[in-house]
């Protein structure tokens, strides 16, 4: 409308310019994305499995073995159970820091220093990562058996990898600690963009710091907590690069994750594509499922009041000029 | 009386405040610390104690075992910057046209298509990886840098976050006025819009270069030809057996590995931590 009132349209370089992203989207997102689904309802696998595979008699056959895989079943419980230990200390030391990093009352010294320390294990290459902390945990000599034996902790060393919990919390603690940084630095942002109004109005009132971030920072932050929650979640979901080089999903699929469980049954000798397509839509629907509540949950909602608001006023006009005229034939 | 009340309680309160942050600290650094003092050190000196904060004088022959065995950091390097320094390229010069055609123009299908960005936001492309792994085979793409270049193009995260820096950012008098002049609108968005955008694209940058440089399942599913190997791939070899006992060696490959991330960061730290408040979102 705006447009053919200046008399020339520019609305085709809206098109235009939106031509790269669509195309590399149609290309490297969605047709693999179909790709993959019907790959699910096939029979390819093998190494000669790319040029030829036949749809299945039963479609469903590929899902319902996955669903019934013991390996999946397992890995899908990992999954879920060291994304939780990760991210209930990974929440609690985050808030706790963002408390303090924003107090009005304590000022913190040295705040951007403790910021990019804490940040720096986020952007560390993680296959490194998983690498270092497998050395170090190393049996029988490695730093943290050293540390145990040296303190008189224990006597002797101990064999971090044979150990299914101990693997498990390694790996939940490394992806803490990768985390936390970040998460924090989420959190304070969040708490910045409340209006210091509210804290001045709480302050004047005689409330304690304590008061202050149970009463006004947690309600306020809701929507920042959310969204740290199922992007941690989606992540987690997606957890690879760490369980993959620690100890390769083990000991005993103690650590493998779903992600893990794909890569072996399509890529370590196996070649079962079929099953491997089957587990990654399960985790796809899974994974939309929880970006459509984050999708939900970001939307504009002014932007939705305002044409809310313009819609109820048009149909308003509307309803008054034609009360209008019908008054007038009244 | 609130004033004369409030000491103590403060003190206490710093004092555990910055136990606690010098804890994690000491938490966040110490591997990295112990990782760069074992590098000097023999193979001996770790059996025997393997935490120690004395570098030692081993590292000159740590190198020569580390470069003897098949673990090659540079030609790893060389591949990782060559994949993400175009990545990051088509990230951010495309992903910032896509935000100016969303933000510029009044199209049709101008909404629907942003709802489209939004919606496959947080969808990974792991995935999807059986059927991009099957596609590239088919197209012969597997063993090339492409698959992992490419799809850069479409980087909804940029898009959304180049869209919210426009939005307040970018006048549409300067357009108006721009195409008075004559300019054509491809030459408005490289000459006009581009340089405006600089901010905000150095910071999409960083990001795209760290997760482009770090990631592993995409490049350790496609290539499968060791000399094409990316740095987070070569960090795997080191696992294997040719360093058993090569504990020196080993720390000194890890520690290669993340060199050009750590200097990268400290440099970039800033803008880094500014970045991930603006609305980072994990990968």
């Amino acid at each position: 409308m705006k447009t053919k009132l200046k008399g020339i349209s520019y609305s085709k370089y809206g098109y235009l310019f939106s031509i790269p992203f669509i195309v590399a989207f149609l290309i490297f997102t969605l047709y693999p994305t179909i790709y993959t689904a019907t790959l699910g309802f096939t029979d390819c696998k093998g190494v000669n499995g790319p040029e030829n595979y036949h749809f299945l008699d039963k479609p469903f056959e590929n899902f319902k073995s996955i669903l019934e895989n013991d390996t999946f079943r397992i890995s899908l419980k990992n999954t879920i159970l060291i994304w939780i230990m990760n991210f209930i200390p990974q929440i609690s030391i985050a808030l706790l820091l963002t408390a303090w990093f924003t107090s009005h009352s304590n000022e913190i010294r040295g705040k951007g220093f403790f910021k990019v320390v804490f940040y720096m294990p986020n952007i560390i290459t993680a296959a490194t990562v998983a690498i270092l902390f497998h050395t170090l945990f190393n049996y029988p000599i490695g730093p943290v058996n050293d540390f145990l034996e040296s303190t008189g902790l224990r006597e002797s060393p101990y064999y971090f990898f044979t150990s299914k919990t101990a693997c498990r919390i390694i790996v939940a603690f490394i992806q803490f600690w990768t985390w936390y940084g970040n998460t924090m630095i989420v959190l304070i942002s969040g708490v910045l963009g409340i209006s210091p109004d509210i804290y001045e109005a709480a302050e004047i009132d005689g409330a304690n710091g304590v008061q202050t971030f149970f009463r006004i920072t947690i309600p306020n932050l809701k929507t920042v907590l959310l969204y740290t929650l199922i992007t941690s979640l989606v992540g987690g979901l997606n957890m690879f690069d760490i369980p993959f080089l620690f100890l390769n999903g083990g000991p005993d699929r103690a650590t493998t994750t779903t992600s893990v469980f794909i890569y072996n049954q399509a890529f370590a000798g196996s070649y079962l594509y079929n099953k491997a397509a089957a587990a990654s839509m399960i985790m796809w629907v899974i994974i939309a499922l929880c970006s459509a509540v984050l999708f939900f949950v970001m939307r504009d909602k002014d932007q939705i009041k305002l044409e809310k608001e313009i819609k109820r006023a048009k149909k308003e006009a509307k309803l008054a000029s034609k009360g209008g005229v019908n008054q007038w034939q009244w | 009386m609130a004033v004369v009340n409030k000491k103590p309680g403060s003190y206490a309160f710093k004092i555990i405040a910055y136990t606690f942050c010098l804890l994690l600290t000491v938490l966040s650094l110490f591997p990295f610390v112990i990782m760069i003092v074992n590098a000097t050190r023999s193979s001996g000196q770790i059996q025997s104690h393997a935490l120690s904060l004395v570098p030692g004088t081993n590292l000159a022959k740590n190198w020569s075992i580390l470069f003897g065995r098949g673990f090659n950091p540079l030609a790893g390097f060389k591949n990782s910057l060559i994949i993400s320094v175009c990545s990051t390229a088509c990230n951010v010069y495309f992903s910032t046209m896509t935000a100016f055609a969303l933000v510029a123009y009044d199209w049709k299908l101008r909404k629907p298509f942003f709802t489209l960005i939004m919606a496959v936001l947080m969808i990974p492309a792991q995935v999807t990886s059986i059927g991009f792994y099957q596609f590239m085979y088919k197209i012969h793409w597997t063993n090339s840098y492409l698959p992992l270049i490419l799809p850069a193009i479409a980087a909804p995260t940029t898009v959304f976050f180049m869209r919210q820096y426009m939005i307040p950012s970018l006048p549409m008098e300067i357009l108006q006025s721009a195409r008075i002049d004559g300019a054509g609108e491809f030459r408005i968005f490289n000459q006009i819009v581009l340089p405006m955008m600089k901010p905000a694209m150095a910071t999409q940058a960083i990001f795209s270069f760290v997760m482009s440089w770090n990631q592993l399942f995409m490049p350790q599913i496609l290539i499968t030809r060791m000399e094409k190997y990316t740095m987070p791939m070569m960090v795997s070899l080191l696992n294997g057996d040719a360093y058993k006992t090569e504990y020196g060696s080993v720390y000194l490959g890890l520690f290669l590995t993340i060199v050009p991330i750590l200097i990268a960061y400290f440099l970039l730290s800033k803008y880094i931590i500014e970045g991930v408040a603006l609305g980072g979102v994990k990968g």
